[in-house]
């Protein structure tokens, strides 16, 4: 029996799995083990999936994930610290057809975005909220961000965070799905081939609901940050595991409509 | 003769947005400024003309907004009063920096601080110099009637979309408050979707079409050398404005020996000091900036031919006297007049600031 060669594995019906159209070649600057590439590749799959790069605008926010529209072959935003769902709400009230995805750190949508945040949510724009969770300012050098966990070192709480000094852990997804704008909001992860499918499946769904004009849909993905957090990439996820997970707990927090305004509106004050 | 109204300058801001066919207005309240939107909500654009009507949470949100419509090629504003549009400068900043076109009313109040709700010209230095961080420039058109207020609104979209800059409508609590008689203009339709792609398909982000590379509307470049590229197509922008859009009204000046230089109420009560200087005799004029950046520097350097000295009536401690300096260039005296606080001034002050300042001095 001859021997097989390449031309007869590489065939379109072996294929298994290829990387996605929307994905471009630039080589990306994240740090290895982060889980930012793998958030892109599954944002990218999903417009692919659903044949909508034409219509899909990104947000991209101040971050590592700053030059994300490097990487994904789309039209981009680019918003100053925090404003991305300001910026996303302009967009999409004026262009009510449109995809629109906003993509935030945990500095950017937390912190000095809380405001945009809250009130894009309670507002229920149509749009796509993703958050990456990994409790640390990543791309000004591991400073503390509001999700840094209690104990925790960075470069601004190089003791570990003191709960006395700067308060506890925000979580703000579990205050987003207090709110009647939104319609889902779920906390996946990314560090396991498991949690990756469950991970895209959330994005898929959060693309499929901005169509339906249902309100927001939110997806925190708990994250490594190895080079803030000073661990190798598997030590990283082991952490992530281990620290993060009981604080923030993986699974759909919120999954439903907002259907009593009638309940709670009030009598006209004027005619 | 077209639609005439008696109407506050705050409203025809409102009226004169869903005429020219604005595409959506994002907003806060603030006193001096809240008829603006508090007008659109009542009038219902949506309705009429399409256009999306947003009160946001903060300034902050609303000019982001606007970064994202603008994003779009759509035509979109806000307005606000000198508080709200300090809040608003980090936004205007990435604006001029993404090269994004819109129109942001600022009705001045007096500062610093929360200073007062009372009318005042003290923000000129942040309209004219930027404002935000970085090196960039807004367009600045000072309205001083209500007629210009309605005026100002298209035409600072025409400038903004020709030089993809934002554009500022400087004016101030007495302009917006005020009552007068306006034409107000005919109405344009909105532009389709379609429209848009055909005039701006080359710069919006409208969605990564097959034929085209994709679109980031950002403020960021990493090379240094690039940046430095895009800052200097800036300053060409910003060049081509100082060349081509000067405007400004010049009232009496031919002869005159004495000229005050004011914009917006200043202009109005400076009209009527230069007409009770002329009738005792002093051969006073006036010259108007209407757009105060680009600043008519060489029609003043002009006047200096004939004029002994120039007034610079404004309501501050003295921000455009700086720009009416360099324009006169130490040829003759210029001098400062101006009430602060939300005090307007009176004409018979200016005169007697022209006879004390400029004749006596």
């Amino acid at each position: 029996m001859d021997e097989l060669q390449l031309a007869d594995i590489i065939k379109p019906e072996n294929k298994v799995y290829g990387k996605s159209k929307i994905m471009t070649d630039t080589p990306m600057h994240y740090c290895y083990g982060c889980s930012h590439g793998v958030v892109h590749k599954l944002i990218a799959e999903v417009i692919e999936e659903m044949n909508i790069q034409e219509d899909t605008i990104g947000i991209a926010p101040v971050g590592c994930s700053v030059m994300m529209y490097y990487y994904l072959d789309i039209d981009w935003l680019q918003a100053p610290h925090g404003r991305a769902p300001a910026v996303a709400t302009g967009y999409k009230r004026t262009n009510p057809k449109k995809y629109v995805f906003t993509y935030q750190g945990d500095g950017d949508l937390a912190a000095i975005g809380t405001a945009e945040t809250m009130h894009a949510v309670n507002r229920g724009e149509n749009i796509v909220m993703i958050f990456i969770n990994n409790a640390i300012y990543g791309m000004t050098g591991g400073q503390m961000a509001p999700t840094t966990m209690i104990g925790q070192s960075t470069s601004t709480s190089p003791h570990g965070r003191d709960v006395e000094v700067n308060g506890y852990p925000l979580k703000i997804t579990e205050l987003i799905a207090q709110l009647p704008g939104s319609a889902y909001v779920t906390r996946q992860s990314v560090h396991t081939p498991a949690t990756v499918r469950k991970c895209k499946k959330a994005i898929r769904k959060a693309f499929e609901n901005s169509a339906k004009n249902i309100g927001t849909s939110f997806i925190e993905v708990v994250s490594t940050c190895n080079s803030g957090w000073k661990l190798d990439p598997v030590e990283s996820n082991k952490w992530m595991e281990e620290n993060m997970f009981p604080f923030y707990p993986l699974g759909d927090i919120k999954d439903s409509v907002h259907d009593d305004v009638e309940k709670y509106s009030v009598q006209k004050n004027k005619k | 003769m077209g639609d005439l109204r008696l109407m506050k300058g705050n409203e025809v801001i409102a009226e004169a947005a869903i005429r020219c066919g604005c595409d959506g207005y994002f907003g806060y309240p603030i006193t001096p400024q809240s008829e603006v939107m508090e007008t659109l909500m009542l009038r219902r654009p949506w309705e009429e003309t399409g256009m999306v009507v947003l009160q946001a949470e903060s300034e902050v949100a609303s000019i982001n907004m606007m970064f994202g419509g603008a994003s779009s090629g759509k035509k979109v504003m806000t307005s606000s009063s000198s508080p709200g549009i300090s809040l608003m400068t980090e936004g205007i900043s990435y604006m001029a920096g993404a090269e994004l076109p819109g129109v942001i009313v600022n009705v001045q109040r007096g500062g610093p601080g929360l200073g007062t709700i009372q009318p005042s010209q003290a923000d000129y230095f942040q309209a004219t110099k930027g404002g935000g961080h970085g090196d960039y420039r807004l367009i600045v058109l000072a309205p001083n009637s209500v007629q210009e207020m309605n005026d100002f609104v298209d035409l600072g979209f025409e400038l903004s979309f020709k030089y993809r800059n934002p554009a500022l409508i400087l004016t101030d609590g007495v302009i917006g408050q005020m009552m007068e008689k306006v034409e107000l203009s005919e109405f344009k339709p909105r532009l389709t979707d379609k429209q848009i792609e055909e005039k701006y398909g080359e710069w919006i982000a409208s969605g990564k079409k097959p034929d085209r590379e994709r679109h980031i509307k950002t403020s960021l470049e990493m090379v240094s050398e690039v940046q430095e590229k895009n800052n200097e197509r800036f300053q060409a922008k910003y060049r081509a404005m100082e060349k081509d859009e000067v405007r400004f009204e010049a009232i009496q000046c031919d002869d005159a020996e004495y000229v005050i230089v004011a914009y917006g109420v200043s202009s109005r009560i400076s009209q009527k000091a230069v007409v009770l200087l002329r009738e005792q005799g002093i051969k006073a004029g006036l010259l108007r900036p209407i757009t105060l950046f680009p600043f008519p520097t060489q029609k003043i350097n002009q006047l200096t031919d004939k004029a002994k000295g120039f007034l610079s009536v404004e309501m501050s401690s003295g921000q455009m006297i700086e720009d009416v300096k360099l324009a006169v260039n130490g040829k003759t005296k210029v001098e400062h007049f101006g009430r602060m606080g939300g005090v307007i001034a009176t004409p018979g002050e200016v005169v007697d600031a022209v006879k004390q300042k400029l004749i006596g001095g």
